[in-house]
């Protein structure tokens, strides 16, 4: 009886830990995305808000930012569906969060260690546009239910090019527990997956773009045609929510394709240095380029127009995967190169 | 507690929301409702999976019918804008085959509760397997080796289905302004826009 309340209290620890460094890292990770945005623009960004006085570049902005979003009013609109309205931007968070339990950060370092893995998180992923199509329902507007539905169909598009690519991964490593995946890649730079499927490397880092809803495809906030999209009657804490949620997907899409392609907590390097030590820290700074990629192609690329992004789904992304998964099968059968 | 009994009383929690929210995709008259109500279900089912520890179909199931069929429904859904059902529309039409499908269905529960009786059916002990065993594994090896031509005929059965699907339900309309991708990428500039230098015009002071 003793054992099993450690043990859960222990599960509740790491649970917390999660949960808690990635909630940090979103809050700093949108004065980041500011700061790169606006050196792309030239300008600052913002450097106003510090501490105790001092401005240090605005490092306080995150925290000035959440805390008045969770001082504002939540306003519920006349006719909406009180209970699907509270719970859409729940849905959007315990998904987001959910999904993080089997990403390994590195040896050992996991919550749960499952056979599933991949799949896991992919079905997980798939839940968040739940969501998303709740809120747009239940808000009973005309702006949120077009954003909803658009991202319905835009989530349901890209989830077949996703799951392909990572159906390669699939075939070079041979199975579905992410740890595995990543002792899979060990040996510096030329052992990583994203040389052999590169194509389905590019795939899966677009396709994860377009299911976080990020520029250039966020056709369903689309500030400038339905106003913000699914999320337009949201204010408040139930923002911060989906926000929240929005974030913590970029930042699992990210960590995803380090393990996947970029060999997760090993080191580029090979031999016996030092650097060539696994360590999370590599794992970190993978994530981190996956990341800045994410602000980069926001300040620079124009959104599509929704014909054009379900274009690229369908007939671009999902013939590649396809011709690809037998290349990656064939050089399967013939074990070619350190991969195989 | 020991972890049987524990095993008992999850089975029958959840057994029961999924049973009741079963219940309520049909009795619900708001279609988005049952449409959630049919997600409920669905992810309840899956739970009583992960209890008999077939972790891979439960997840299989949450993936392809909550993450992906169940998306399309609502979809379809909202799209068509269905109005709150009325009692009059509830009775007429489809009772009768309701009522005969799920006859149908009673009598086989009912055949497959005899022959447990009868102990004609294997008993209920589960084979425990050890923590090393992967189920994904197995279920590989039996799809790919043991059932591989049965596989793979349905798969492509159901490749011509959606491919016939695609095609008896698409039409070009006349209004239909679509614009030709290849030809939107290889247009030139020059066939367009033409370049004029013009003499800059000199006002003669008046306010136009």
């Amino acid at each position: 009886m003793m054992e099993t309340l450690i043990y859960l209290a222990w599960t509740m620890a790491k649970i917390l830990a999660i949960v808690l460094s990635v909630i940090l890292v979103v809050a700093y990770l949108t004065y980041f995305e500011r700061k790169v945005i606006g050196f792309m623009h030239s300008r600052i960004g913002p450097n106003r808000v510090g501490f105790l006085g001092f401005k240090l570049r605005g490092i306080g902005q995150p925290f000035a930012d959440v805390l008045k979003l969770l001082t504002k009013e939540i306003i519920f609109p006349q006719k909406a569906h009180k209970f699907l309205f509270v719970i859409a931007p729940m849905i959007t968070l315990a998904t987001a969060f959910a999904a993080w339990a089997v990403i390994p950060f590195s040896e050992g370092l996991v919550l749960a260690d499952i056979n599933a893995g991949l799949i896991y998180v992919l079905a997980m992923t798939s839940l968040g546009v739940y969501g998303v199509i709740i809120a747009g329902w239940a808000s009973n507007s005309k702006y949120a239910l077009l954003g909803a539905l658009r991202s319905a169909a835009q989530i349901i598009s890209y989830e077949i090019a996703m799951g392909f690519a990572l159906v390669g991964v699939l075939v070079a490593a041979g199975t579905l527990n992410l740890t595995g995946i990543v002792e899979g890649q060990q040996g510096g730079i030329f052992n990583w997956y994203f040389i052999p499927l590169f194509p389905l490397f590019i795939v899966y880092y677009i396709s994860g773009v377009a299911e976080t809803n990020r520029l250039p495809f966020d056709v369903a906030e689309g500030e400038s045609e339905i106003v913000a999209g699914f999320h337009v009657e949201y204010s408040g804490a139930a923002f911060a929510l989906f926000f929240l949620g929005e974030y913590a997907n970029m930042i699992l899409i990210s960590a995803l394709a380090t393990i996947m392609f970029l060999g997760g907590w090993y080191s580029p390097i090979w031999g016996d240095s030092w650097l060539a030590q696994p360590s999370i820290l590599w794992f970190i700074g993978k994530t981190a380029i996956f990341l800045y990629i994410y602000f980069w192609l926001r300040a620079t690329l124009p959104r599509y127009r929704y014909d054009q992004i379900m274009r690229l789904g369908w007939k671009v992304f999902i013939p590649i995967t396809i011709v690809w998964i037998m290349v990656a099968a064939v050089l399967k059968v013939y074990q070619i190169g350190p991969w195989f | 507690m020991t972890p049987e009994l524990l095993q008992q009383v999850l089975f029958y929690l959840f057994g029961a929301i999924a049973i009741g929210s079963g219940m309520a995709v049909v009795s619900v008259k708001n279609t988005v409702y049952s449409a959630l109500f049919l997600v409920l279900c669905f992810f309840n089912v899956a739970i009583l999976w992960l209890l008999i520890e077939a972790e891979f179909l439960a997840i299989i199931l949450v993936l392809v019918y909550v993450g992906a069929v169940m998306v399309l429904f609502l979809f379809v859904i909202m799209m068509l804008d269905v109005k709150k059902v009325t009692r009059s529309q509830l009775k007429s039409g489809y009772t009768k085959a309701a009522l005969l499908i799920a006859a149908a269905m009673l009598v086989q529960l009912i055949m497959l509760f005899a022959y447990r009786l009868k102990s004609q059916l294997p008993a209920d002990d589960l084979i425990r397997q050890g923590a090393d065993y992967s189920n994904v594994t197995e279920i590989g090896r039996s799809i790919f080796i043991d059932y591989v031509y049965p596989f793979e005929i349905a798969a492509v059965i159901l490749l011509v289905a959606i491919i016939a699907a695609i095609m008896l339900t698409i039409r070009k309309r006349p209004e239909n302004k679509q614009i030709d991708a290849s030809k939107q990428i290889h247009v030139n500039p020059a066939d367009r826009l033409r370049m004029v230098s013009m003499d800059a015009e000199k006002g003669d002071g008046e306010e136009s």
